[in-house]
């Protein structure tokens, strides 16, 4: 099962990249996010499973989607231009991530990890999020707070300015 | 207390946007430099701060864990650069709702660097460098202008390679120590040095802060996103944030986690070498005056990794304060920096020319501020390069401590040669009714000029206040 995952999780991420409108990228950065979310389920990891769950294929796919809704799309002839670009630059990622991945197999085949590690991570979730790693909470508050920031200064002001109006303030 | 340092940048957010942004426009300035000029405060004038307990902010985020010398260094030096961005942005970002944006990103941003230094776990010091880099990416792309989000995209990028060798170093070290806190870490590094994943984790946490650093060869994202950058935000990024997320966390990780090993010792020296005398180089053949400034922080950067791989306490500590000095001048030529682009509109030195018979205090604090960065007495600078060399000396590494007088030489070039171009001789053509930035400008470049020489004359204070204590943490 756990294998079977490992596979999908690649080839998913893979998807996102190539995927050739952001809406579809978002669904599959969700998609792999619930995948690595079985995955570290599988291996008995439940915090990192319900943090990847809720803070990346939930609260990111949100803050994603929210973004994409202030975009605009391209026209068909932009759409194919870039997708034949996308093609050529994207081509060695996939031998690239096979590399790194048998780099890996054989590296935890010579080293196995030591059975503390099973033991640490195995925490109940609620102790460990709001016991152990409060601070880190606080930290992701700021990450999302920078996200939505980053929408407004990066999407909101251009839509408006697409719209036909006068932008409101100069550039710095 | 100094959990408080994290989550009052965070209620600031929440009250700034709190009332929406038309009732809080006019405050944006006046909280967000109220929030820095507290936290310097509390470095300075109080410090039973340090070790008071924080009562239910404590029992609510569960961090009680001391704070040191080193910390303290970058909790004065963070806030410092902080408010001198905002009031350089007070000066420069045109409009209430933009500049309401840029505050409240640079509180973020003052957040995410205090939780860096707060931390004593490798996954917080992730999460923390995650909140400053999502925050300076959206603040290098604040000028919108394509110049800009390549900067940003750039940064992000790099950054993104940088954060994946860090999480997978990370991964690592879990699985020999079974946990993420410094304490751990550093009791399995010594229990097993010679662990294949030890050293691979160790190699990847040093090749991912160099890329944060902007090291060479890592450095390819720096000059860009530091030129292209909006004025307020250069301020920022060079003088704190890559200080931060890069050159700090490899001096705590080093002093703290990875103890004295010969490998990374050998590398530090080496790549500290390096961006000291590529940087140099590359900085004498700009025109863009701010590529210039970018070039000279990843030689400046290079003296603080050489004196980190001297080792020596002596070393280590001419490597923190030449961290807080750079921090001090840095931000002094980019404020300075951005005096001349918004007066000039140009960042080209060729098209420059005597701008001191108009600019006059812009062109004196520059001045002081290059003397400064080439390690000319009796300015702070000459201290800590004077720290950094005598130490790496002592170390058993003579050519490594000559190459760095040597490189002295070249940074007193190229700044000579930027001074000459930018504010000596004849005033251009078509600069005559030039006259200096506004006060938010002027009055930081004094106060910043001023600190920079109070900090060479008072250098025994410095010396007994901060860096002598860091030797208790070595």
């Amino acid at each position: 099962m756990t294998i079977a995952l490992l596979i999908l999780l690649p080839l998913l991420g893979l998807w996102t990249i190539l995927a050739s409108s952001l809406l579809n990228a978002a669904i599959g950065l969700a998609a792999t996010s619930a995948t690595l979310t079985l995955v570290l389920f599988t291996i008995e990891s439940p915090l990192a499973g319900v943090f990847e769950l809720s803070v990346c294929a939930g609260l990111i796919t949100v803050v994603f989607v929210s973004a994409i809704s202030l975009t605009s799309r391209y026209t068909d002839h932009e759409m194919a231009e870039r997708d034949s670009s996308r093609r050529k630059r994207f081509f060695l990622l996939p031998v690239l991530m096979a590399a790194v991945g048998a780099a890996f197999w054989f590296l935890g085949a010579e080293q196995p990890v030591l059975p503390e590690l099973a033991a640490s991570a195995a925490g109940e979730v609620r102790e460990v999020i709001w016991t152990i790693r409060r601070l880190d909470l606080v930290g992701q508050i700021l990450i999302v707070l920078s996200g939505v920031f980053g929408i407004v200064v990066l999407f909101k002001s251009r839509k408006e300015c697409r719209c036909g109006c006068e932008a409101k303030e100069q550039l710095p | 207390m100094p959990i408080t340092l994290v989550v009052g940048p965070l209620l600031g957010v929440l009250i700034l946007n709190l009332f929406g942004k038309k009732a809080m426009n006019g405050l944006a300035f006046t909280l967000a430099c109220a929030i820095a000029i507290a936290q310097m405060a509390l470095v300075l004038a109080f410090p039973g701060f340090w070790t008071a307990d924080a009562g239910f902010l404590t029992e609510i985020f569960g961090w009680d864990a001391g704070v040191d010398s080193l910390a303290k260094v970058m909790f004065l030096a963070i806030p410092l650069v902080t408010a001198t961005a905002l009031m350089v942005g007070r000066q420069v970002i045109g409009g209430a709702d933009r500049f309401f944006l840029f505050a409240n990103l640079t509180i973020l941003a003052m957040a995410g660097m205090n939780g860096i230094v707060l931390a004593n776990d490798l996954f917080t010091i992730y999460v923390f460098l995650e909140v400053t880099a999502v925050a300076s990416y959206i603040l290098i792309s604040f000028g919108r202008g394509r110049d800009a989000l390549e900067g940003a995209f750039k940064y992000l990028l790099l950054s993104s390679v940088a954060t994946a060798m860090l999480l997978t170093a990370i991964g690592l070290m879990i699985s020999i120590a079974g946990g993420t806190s410094f304490a751990l870490i550093s009791d399995a590094l010594k229990s097993q040095p010679n662990h294949l994943y030890a050293q691979l984790s160790l190699a990847l946490f040093v090749a991912g802060l160099f890329i944060k650093s902007g090291l060479v060869p890592f450095h390819g994202w720096l000059p860009g996103a530091y030129s292209e950058a909006p004025s307020p935000v250069s301020v920022l990024l060079a003088g704190i944030i890559t200080k931060t997320t890069g050159v700090y966390t490899l001096v705590r990780l080093v002093i703290t986690v990875f103890g004295p090993h010969p490998t990374t010792q050998g590398l530090l020296l080496a790549f500290g070498a390096i961006s000291i005398v590529v940087g140099a180089i590359a900085a004498l053949t700009q025109n863009d005056f701010k590529r210039m400034l970018a070039y000279s922080s990843i030689s400046q950067v290079g003296y603080i990794i050489l004196g980190l791989g001297g080792g020596t306490e002596i070393a280590i500590a001419g490597a923190v304060l030449h961290l807080f000095n750079h921090a001090v001048f840095k931000t002094l030529l980019f404020v300075n920096a951005s005096a001349v682009e918004q007066q000039t509109k140009t960042r080209d030195m060729n098209r420059l020319g005597g701008l001191s018979n108009r600019m006059p205090v812009t062109g004196t604090t520059s001045t002081i501020a290059f003397l400064s960065t080439a390690g000319i007495p009796p300015f702070s600078g000459f201290w800590s390069k004077l720290l950094i060399i005598v130490g790496v000396w002592k170390a058993g590494f003579p050519g490594y401590a000559i190459l760095g007088i040597a490189a002295s030489l070249l940074t007193l070039a190229y700044f000579l040669a930027m001074q000459r171009k930018m504010f000596f001789g004849k005033l251009m053509i078509g600069f005559e009714d030039l006259k200096e930035a506004g006060a938010w400008i002027t009055i930081p470049a004094i106060l910043l000029a001023a600190l920079t020489f109070g900090l060479g004359v008072a250098a025994p204070w410095l010396f007994e206040t901060f860096i002598i204590p860091i030797r208790s943490i070595l």
